[in-house]
């Protein structure tokens, strides 16, 4: 009887171990998170429109209908990216996530504060690299440096009655996301 | 050969214990710091990179996109306030004031996070496109038929998810109590 609690304490210990690691293991193992679904859909470095989600096919789950929908799937391997985002008249917001689909930053058209929402995203060796004089000088750029090399940019523009949708989408369809070589 | 029968047990129960666990929980879709507001659930951390491990492996097999902490906060109901699940065959009442927010979103998912297919393409309301009463509150109907004012069709499914999402909002970026209130209330009429 005590020999068998003992073989049973065992298991709860190591299945304890394999749902911890298993967890831990799940952004690695996962080949549907949004990255990946995205994959198919998008061009590297560009911004694109995504379909509507419907009750027939919805780009990732849990997606808000009222949002007309731009995606910059970004590789920061050849250089820095310049987002440049016109607003909407209601509600714009730019969110930046990891290749494991982390939100590392948001920003929405009230903080950004002016016509556009223009910002740099970089990783930390190119932020690093910039001459700090062009730093001041270009004191009005925003810098963002992104944890890792490939990532999502994905804008927002809300469209507060099903009427204004296309007016959202002309907004966003004035997106700039592009790569800039880094300079030698 | 009892050592051998004894580890071979062992190993066989720990996976189960193991895999079953991690099942368990990202199909329910653990995480910690979640915010509780009557029906309402929100997980501010995951819409930053102090996202815990559980909400990192639920989105990455769900496939979701968070909403980020900068932009809004989202609070899922799966229950109404009594605790009944949201059946779509019943009809339920959302009413209320909602807490400050410069703009919101009411939206009806199934389990997975689908649109729910309907004939008047209804799928949520906005905080522009609402009818409100005097005092700025609202009602609004979630069930499979029409009724007069907000009515959210559910489409008769088994069971439904309701969203509610504050864009450029204070909540769950400065605090975490759920002083911040008042969510709107969800109660049950009736079931057909």
């Amino acid at each position: 009887m005590i020999r068998l609690s003992l073989w049973i304490l065992g298991a709860l210990l190591l299945g304890g171990i394999v749902h911890l690691s298993t967890v831990l293991a799940m952004p690695q193992a996962a080949t549907q998170d949004a990255y990946s679904r995205l994959a198919k859909l998008t061009p590297v470095n560009a911004a694109v429109p995504l379909t509507a989600p419907s009750a027939q096919d919805t780009t990732m789950p849990f997606m808000d209908p009222a949002f007309a929908v731009a995606v910059c799937r970004y590789d920061l391997s050849s250089g820095a990216i310049k987002l440049s985002a016109p607003l909407s008249q209601a509600y714009t917001s730019v969110t930046f996530y990891t290749r494991k689909s982390v939100a590392y930053y948001a920003i929405n058209d009230r903080a950004a504060g002016r016509r556009a929402i223009e910002l740099d995203l970089m990783t930390p060796e190119q932020h690093a690299q910039v001459p700090e004089e062009e730093d001041v000088t270009a004191a009005d750029r925003l810098i963002i440096e992104s944890p890792t090399t490939t990532g999502l940019i994905v804008l927002r523009a809300l469209a507060p009655e099903p009427s204004l949708m296309a007016m959202a989408r002309r907004a966003l369809a004035g997106t700039q996301c592009r790569i800039e070589p880094v300079p030698q | 050969m009892r050592l051998f029968l004894g580890s071979c047990f062992t190993l066989i129960l720990a996976a189960a214990i193991g895999l079953g666990a991690t099942w368990v929980t990202l199909t329910r879709g653990v995480a910690f710091g979640a915010m509780t507001i009557g029906a309402w659930t929100a997980w501010p951390k995951s819409g930053s990179v102090d996202i815990d491990p559980y909400a990192r492996a639920t989105i990455a097999r769900t496939g979701e996109l968070p909403i980020g902490t900068g932009d809004g906060v989202a609070f899922y109901a799966r229950t109404d306030d009594a605790g009944n699940a949201l059946d779509g065959r019943c009809t339920f009442v959302v009413s209320g004031m909602t807490p400050a927010a410069r703009y919101w979103t009411l939206t009806l998912y199934d389990a997975q996070g689908r649109l729910v297919a309907n004939t008047t393409d209804r799928h949520g309301f906005t905080s522009a496109e609402i009818l409100r009463e005097a005092a700025g509150r609202f009602a609004i109907s979630v069930g499979p038929r029409a009724r007069p004012g907000n009515w959210l069709p559910s489409g008769g499914i088994e069971q439904f998810v309701l969203v509610w999402r504050l864009y450029d909002t204070p909540i769950g970026v400065a605090s975490l109590t759920t002083k911040e209130g008042p969510m709107p209330a969800v109660s049950r009429k009736s079931c057909s």
